[in-house]
């Protein structure tokens, strides 16, 4: 029993983590994808990223990385039995989630009102591809965070959170890549 | 054999076995074609031996699946099929669909009609009332085996068998779906195609295979489980939006031919994982069982599949490379290896698995049936590489070079008749396979001593370890 009993201590859903590690692969890849685009072009992928609205994104990991921290605490709260603070914490996170969907829909609606597509440049195919496949999994993180509120077993809301987690490590790697280097 | 109604992948694997007959013939007379372009011009042209070819193809690897269904769920869920009558009826109903396809095909007497004439979409063109008569199989199908497995016991193996067969089902409904626009006409032509292939077929293939591990190792059920649960969500995950690696250039928007390219570079993995999976159980494993060609068939399915459908299928799925390679000779390389590892080697495992048992005379000597593997085997993987090296120059002659066609194809017939040779000897091969399973008889092999002493002591015993 070496190998399986190694899988066994991992913390949390064996599923899971498969699906993380397929997400950050998925995710990886796409960023690679749009470096290496962008080796060909530099000055169009800069001009092209003057469009985005960095503070807005700068304020949107902050919401991001507090409702992850939310999402971490109702955890620790669940096992020791606080089941009421642990619940709010996960309404809370999924809260910060949704704010965190609005400022994206508003940077996405004020792009549409510039005339800006996915078909406007390569800068801008990779920003809809990889940043709104990111909202797609706020979007379900949220329902997730809701659905373990409802269901509060600790082993849950484990599976929640490492799934929340996912989703605010990509953000992070997302918003330097996409937004500020140059 | 355990259970009397699993009696009826008997008749499921005799008619699987008469069709894959009748499709590496097809195949064979494809490959003559090849090189003498006018044989057979009238009376078969290529591109309806290159239809009865892929069509019998896909009905006797779906009657092989509904056999294997019908021969696990009994053992599994461990009660009776729900009605063994419904079982045959379906059968028929897929043999009168069959027939008549190839008559259609064949003689084209109802060129046009709206209900008995073939419909032009490629390995869709199945007459609409052999369509129908398949939804109904599959309806009764579905039935009867979802009927089993609700009122039996449910493993993991039946319900994701299940999942795999009623996505299969599902998913042949878009085969009705005819779309004016030929761009989305392509995009949901993929849909049963595809998400067949390389999405609710690796389930099916997935909880098959564990099937054949938990007899042949004997590893425990938990770590069986473990693995499937495993490399059914790497399947799914990369499978569903890997279909956009067909989406590159019939007219959807650019932005498929990043997520094709990336998702369905992931569709490496559960192949990958299956090989591991069935080297890990025989490794693992203490038993000894005596059916080697099983065993033999079940680690060649992983191993063929991880190459024909992981590798050969990454060789030309990033859209770049795509640009270049798409519909030359590398993907018939591709198609050939992926279809023969993944789905014929696993058909002919629970067959080489099955049979035996059905026709009460396990364990016997398989000999025939190994040397069959060896040499279909050999046969395909020299097809694949002949097709490879031929698509790689066709490639850089007609896409780089900007050559013609049929000029191309005048330089690559060396390759063409080197495929006619390997298909050869994969004929000769299945045909040794159907011999090696109906005809011999006489000789009947002892366990060996692990075998025996499990037998003797613990004939219950599964577990591998602890």
């Amino acid at each position: 029993m070496s190998d399986a009993s190694l899988i066994d201590e991992l913390p949390g859903e064996l599923l899971m983590w498969v699906l993380i590690i397929s997400e950050l692969l998925v995710f990886g890849a796409g960023m690679v994808a749009f470096m290496g685009v962008r080796l060909t072009d530099p000055a169009g992928f800069a001009e092209a990223q003057s469009h985005l609205h960095r503070t807005g994104a700068a304020f949107n990991t902050a919401v991001l990385v507090t409702s992850g921290y939310l999402a971490a605490q109702a955890l620790q709260w669940r096992q020791v039995a606080r089941r009421g603070v642990a619940r709010l914490a996960l309404i809370g996170a999924a809260f910060l989630g949704v704010v965190f969907l609005v400022i994206k829909g508003v940077e996405y609606a004020d792009k549409a009102a510039q005339g800006i597509s996915y078909e406007s440049h390569p800068f801008f195919l990779f920003y809809y591809l990889l940043t709104g496949f990111h909202a797609a999994h706020v979007l379900a993180g949220v329902g997730i965070l809701l659905l373990v509120t409802w269901r509060d077993d600790p082993r849950n809301i484990e599976a929640g959170a490492q799934f929340w987690h996912m989703v605010d490590l990509v953000w992070i790697m997302l918003f330097p890549v996409v937004y500020l280097l140059g | 054999m355990k259970y009397e109604s699993q009696k009826i992948a008997y008749a499921y694997f005799a008619v699987a076995m008469a069709l894959f007959a009748i499709q590496v013939i097809g195949g064979l007379l494809a490959g003559l074609i090849y090189v003498f372009p006018n044989f057979l011009s009238e009376l078969l042209p290529f591109n309806i031996v290159r239809m009865l070819h892929t069509n019998s193809l896909i009905v006797w690897l779906i009657l092989g699946f509904f056999g294997a269904a019908y021969f696990l769920i009994p053992e599994e869920s461990e009660r009776e099929i729900h009605s063994p009558k419904l079982a045959y009826l379906q059968l028929i109903i897929l043999v009168v669909g069959t027939l008549g396809v190839v008559v259609t095909y064949v003689f084209n007497l109802f060129e046009g009609n709206w209900l008995l004439g073939k419909e032009g979409r490629e390995f869709l063109e199945q007459p609409k009332w052999v369509k129908a008569g398949i939804v109904v199989a599959a309806l009764i199908f579905l039935y009867n085996v979802s009927m089993t497995v609700l009122k039996g016991k449910k493993t993991a193996i039946t319900n994701i068998l299940l999942l795999g067969l009623w996505g299969l089902a599902l998913l042949f409904l878009f085969a009705f779906y005819n779309p004016g626009n030929l761009a989305l006409d392509k995009q949901y032509w993929w849909y049963v195609v595809h998400l067949w292939v390389e999405g609710v077929w690796e389930l099916i293939m997935a909880s098959i295979l564990a099937y054949l591990m938990l007899k042949l190792t004997g590893v425990d059920r938990e770590i069986v489980e473990k693995w499937l649960y495993v490399i059914v969500a790497a399947a799914l995950f990369s499978g569903i939006l890997g279909t956009g690696h067909h989406y590159y250039w019939i007219g959807t928007p650019a932005y498929w031919q990043w997520i094709g390219s990336i998702f369905s570079s992931l569709e490496v993995i559960p192949f990958f994982a299956m090989m591991a999976f069935a080297f890990v159980m025989v490794w693992k494993g203490r038993r000894d069982h005596p059916n080697k060609a099983a065993l033999l068939w079940s680690l060649g399915c992983a191993t063929l599949a991880f190459f024909g459908a992981g590798v050969w299928g990454f060789l030309h799925t990033l859209h770049g490379v795509n640009y270049y390679t798409h519909g030359t000779q590398i993907t018939a390389a591709h198609g050939h290896l992926a279809f023969y590892g993944a789905y014929v080697c696993l058909n002919l495992a629970i067959f080489s698995y099955a049979m035996p048992i059905l026709k009460n005379r396990d364990p016997y000597n398989q000999v025939l049936n190994m040397g069959s593997f060896w040499l279909m085997t050999s046969g395909m993987v020299f097809m694949t590489f002949v097709l490879t090296f031929g698509g790689t120059v066709q490639t850089h002659m007609q896409r780089v070079v900007g050559d013609y066609f049929m000029d191309v194809q005048d330089q690559i017939a060396i390759f063409y008749w080197m495929r006619l040779g390997s298909g050869i000897v994969v004929v000769l091969g299945a045909l040794l396979f159907i011999y090696s399973i109906w005809v011999p008889r006489k000789e009947m092999v002892e366990p060996g001593p692990i075998e025996r002493d499990r037998l003797e002591n613990d004939p219950d015993h599964v577990a591998a370890e602890s």
